[in-house]
C-alpha cells in the first residue's frame, strides 16, 4: 500500500520535470496535469489490488502463500521443507517500517516470498516457522 | 578410532618428476636451476599438505582436517551422506591409487573429498561409509552386489551421434565434402567456409567425446546399500546412490532416437554441485541409462520407483488453445508414492517425482490461462529444475489438486521414513538381493502408465472437496484464488 504512495511521487515528480521544459499553450498544461492525475489514481487502484493479492495462511502442517495479479501463484511450503527463513528490511522498506520475509526449501523453485510484513509480525512469523520447521523437520 | 593419510604428495611428486624430466632435456643451467627451484618447492608443498591431511571416522561424523597455517576441519555428519564416490583419474589409476568423494545435501563444507588411497582401502572406506551412513556397524563387509546391466559402447557412440548438436556439425560438414568430392566448388571456397565452421565443429566434437568418454563401459549393479554405477574410459568413476535419496527420475527421447526405441533415463539427486547465493542446495543429476531401450529403462525405474506406473489424465480439450504445439503430449497423474507427467513434442521427457520429496507445490494462473478457465500445479523438488507439472488443467482439477496433494505428500513422506528405518536395521546379508533380468520383455513393450488412446481427453472425476484444516491464523482462503 504504501509503495502506491512512492508511485504516486515518482509520477508527480516526473511532471515537475516534464513542466519547465513546456512552455507550451496552457491547455496542454492542463491535460498533462489530468493525465498525470489519471496516472497517478491508476498507479493507486494497481497497488492496492497488488497489495490485497499478497496473502499467507498457517496451517497446522504448512504454510500458503499466495501472490500476483495477473499470473496467480499459490505455494504450499510444508513446515518440515523449510531450509531458513530470510526476514530482510530493505531502506524504503524501513522508511514505511515494513519486512519481507523469505522461505527457502531445498528445491530452487520455491518461490515463496511474503513482502510488506509489520516488522513485529515478521519477527513472530520468522519465530513460529523455525520452531515448526524444527519441529517437523524431515531430511531431504 | 582410525586415523588415516591421504595420498596427496604421491600425485604431486609425479607430476614434478615429469617437469623434471622435461627441463632437464632443455640444457640451459639457469633453466634448470628454476626447475629444481620448482621441483624442490612442489615436494615439499605436496609433502607438507600429505603430510598434515588427516581424516577420521568419529562417533557418527568423518572430520578431515588439512592445512597447515590454516587449519580447516571438515566435519561430515554420516547421516546426511547422499553419496560415496570413488574417482580414478588416469594418473591415480595408473598408480593404484583413487580418490573417496562423499557428497553430503548441501551444509558446511559440500563435498569431503579423501584424496588417494589405495585402491582396496578406498574400497573399505567407501563400503564402511556406507554401512555407518545406514545405520549398521562399520565392520559390515560390503555387501554382495549384482551386475544389472551394461550399456554397449557402440551404442553409446551410435545414441550420441545422433543428439541434435552431433547433426548439426556433422550435416554442414559432409555437405562441404560431398560438394568437394563432385567438384562443384573449389577449394578456396570450402576453406573459407570451413574456417568459420572448424570451431563450431570442434567444440561440438569435444563435448561428444568427452560425453563418450565419461560414459563408456557404462555399468550398473545393485547392492542392498544403493546403486552401484561404474563408467569412464580414461578416469573410471564408480559411483553408490543409496536408495530414497534419489529426488526425481527423468527420462528423455529425443526424436533421432526414436526409430530406435531409445531412451536415456536420468536421476535427480540432492547434493552440492556449486552453491550460490539464494539457492541453499543444488541437485546434482546422474545418467542411470545413457542410452538403452524402453523395456531396460522401465526395468531399471522398477527398480529404484517400485510403483512407477501411474495412471495418466490428460488436460481437458480446452488447453489445446493455450498449448497448441504440445497439448497432445501432456499428461499427468499420481499414485500413492510418486507423480508422474510427460510433455515435449520433439523431445520428450517424462518425469517421476517421489511425493515424499516434495518440496513445495505451487499453483499458477497466467493471464492466458484465466479466460479459459485452466491453471497449472507444479512439485518442486530439491534442485533447480526438476519438478512434476500439471500443465493447463482445469482449474477446479487444480484446486482439487492443492487439497489432496500436501496430505498426500506427508503420508509418502511418513511412510518413506518408515521404510529406511526398517531397511537400516535389517543386516545386509538378509537383503534379497533381486535377480538379474534374464527375460527382458522385448522392447518397444511395457506401455507406460495408461494414456487413454485418441484424442479423448479423460477427466477424472474430480473428488469431492476435502475439508479443510483447520487455519490457526487466515489472512487468506485457499479457495480465492
Amino acid at each position: 500500500m504504501r509503495r502506491a504512495e512512492i508511485a504516486i511521487g515518482t509520477v508527480v515528480v516526473a511532471g515537475g520535470v516534464l513542466v519547465p521544459l513546456l512552455h507550451a499553450p496552457r491547455f496542454v498544461l492542463v491535460i498533462c496535469y489530468v493525465g498525470l492525475v489519471v496516472l497517478g489514481l491508476g498507479c493507486e487502484y494497481l497497488a492496492g489490488r497488488r497489495y490485497r493479492s499478497w496473502g499467507y495462511c498457517e496451517r497446522s502442517r504448512d504454510l500458503l502463500v499466495r501472490r500476483g495479479i495477473l499470473v496467480r501463484r499459490l505455494t504450499v511450503v510444508p513446515y518440515g521443507r523449510m531450509q531458513l527463513v530470510d526476514v530482510t528490511a530493505g531502506a524504503a522498506e524501513r522508511v514505511f517500517g515494513l519486512a519481507t520475509i523469505k522461505l527457502h526449501t531445498a528445491a530452487s523453485a520455491t518461490d515463496a516470498r511474503i513482502p510488506g510484513l509489520p516488522p513485529d509480525e515478521a519477527t513472530r512469523l520468522r519465530d513460529q516457522l523455525a520452531a515448526l520447521g524444527e519441529a517437523q523437520a524431515a531430511g531431504v | 578410532m582410525r586415523i588415516g593419510r591421504a595420498f596427496l604428495g604421491l600425485i604431486v611428486l609425479l607430476g614434478a618428476d615429469r617437469i623434471s624430466s622435461s627441463g632437464s632435456s632443455g640444457g640451459h643451467s639457469q633453466n634448470s636451476v628454476i626447475d629444481i627451484a620448482l621441483v624442490g618447492a612442489a615436494i615439499v608443498l605436496g609433502t607438507v599438505s600429505w603430510y598434515v591431511t588427516t581424516w577420521r571416522i568419529d562417533g557418527d561424523t568423518l572430520q578431515v582436517a588439512s592445512g597447515l597455517i590454516r587449519r580447516n576441519t571438515a566435519r561430515v555428519p554420516l547421516s546426511r551422506v547422499q553419496a560415496v564416490d570413488l574417482v580414478e583419474p588416469l594418473l591415480a589409476r595408473v598408480l593404484g591409487l583413487a580418490e573417496v568423494r562423499i557428497r553430503t545435501a548441501g551444509g558446511s563444507g559440500g563435498d569431503a573429498r579423501l584424496m588417494y588411497l589405495k585402491l582396496e582401502d578406498a574400497n573399505w572406506v567407501r563400503a564402511s561409509l556406507l554401512a555407518m551412513a545406514h545405520g549398521l556397524p562399520d565392520s559390515t563387509p560390503p555387501p554382495p552386489e549384482r551386475s544389472l546391466f551394461q550399456v554397449s559402447n557402440g551404442r553409446l557412440v551410435g545414441s550420441i551421434l545422433l543428439t541434435a548438436p552431433a547433426l548439426v556439425a556433422v550435416v554442414p560438414l559432409t555437405a562441404v565434402v560431398v560438394l568437394f568430392a563432385t567438384g562443384t566448388v573449389t577449394a578456396a571456397a570450402i576453406g573459407a567456409a570451413s574456417g568459420t565452421l572448424f570451431l563450431d565443429v570442434l567444440a561440438v566434437v569435444s563435448r561428444m567425446v568427452k560425453r563418450v568418454a565419461g560414459e563408456w563401459g557404462f555399468e550398473v549393479a545393485e547392492a542392498p546399500d544403493g546403486l552401484r554405477i561404474r563408467s569412464g574410459f580414461a578416469s573410471r568413476v564408480a559411483e553408490t546412490i543409496p536408495y530414497g535419496r534419489v529426488q526425481a527420475v527423468r527420462m528423455e527421447e529425443p526424436l533421432w532416437w526414436r526409430p530406435f526405441g531409445w531412451c536415456r533415463l536420468e536421476l535427480h539427486l540432492a547434493g552440492s554441485v556449486r552453491r550460490e547465493r539464494d539457492q541453499p542446495r543444488a541437485a546434482i543429476r546422474r545418467a542411470l541409462l545413457p542410452v538403452g531401450s524402453r523395456a531396460e529403462a522401465e526395468w531399471l525405474l522398477g527398480r529404484i520407483l517400485p510403483e512407477h506406473q501411474v495412471p495418466l489424465t490428460r488436460p481437458p480439450r480446452r488447453a489445446a488453445w493455450r498449448a497448441p504445439l504440445n497439448y497432445h503430449f501432456l499428461a499427468a497423474g499420481r499414485n500413492q508414492s510418486c507423480a508422474l507427467s510427460t510433455s515435449g513434442r520433439v523431445r520428450r521427457l517424462t518425469e517421476w517425482v517421489p511425493l515424499g520429496k516434495v518440496q513445495s507445490i505451487r499453483y499458477e494462473q497466467g493471464p492466458l490461462q484465466r479466460p479459459l478457465g485452466l491453471a497449472s500445479v507444479r512439485l518442486d523438488v530439491a534442485g533447480r529444475r526438476a519438478s512434476v507439472r500439471w500443465w493447463n488443467r482445469s482449474a477446479t482439477e487444480a484446486r482439487d489438486l492443492m487439497h489432496a496433494l500436501p496430505g498426500e505428500c506427508e503420508h509418502a513422506r511418513d511412510r518413506d521414513s518408515t521404510y529406511i528405518q526398517s531397511v537400516a536395521r535389517t543386516p545386509a546379508s538378509q537383503v534379497a538381493v533381486p535377480s538379474p533380468p534374464t527375460s527382458m520383455p522385448p522392447a518397444g513393450g511395457a506401455p507406460l502408465g495408461a494414456v487413454p488412446p485418441g484424442g479423448q481427453p479423460a477427466i477424472s472425476e474430480p473428488p469431492p472437496p476435502a475439508p479443510r484444516p483447520a487455519s490457526a491464523m487466515v489472512s487468506i482462503d485457499p479457495d480465492q484464488l
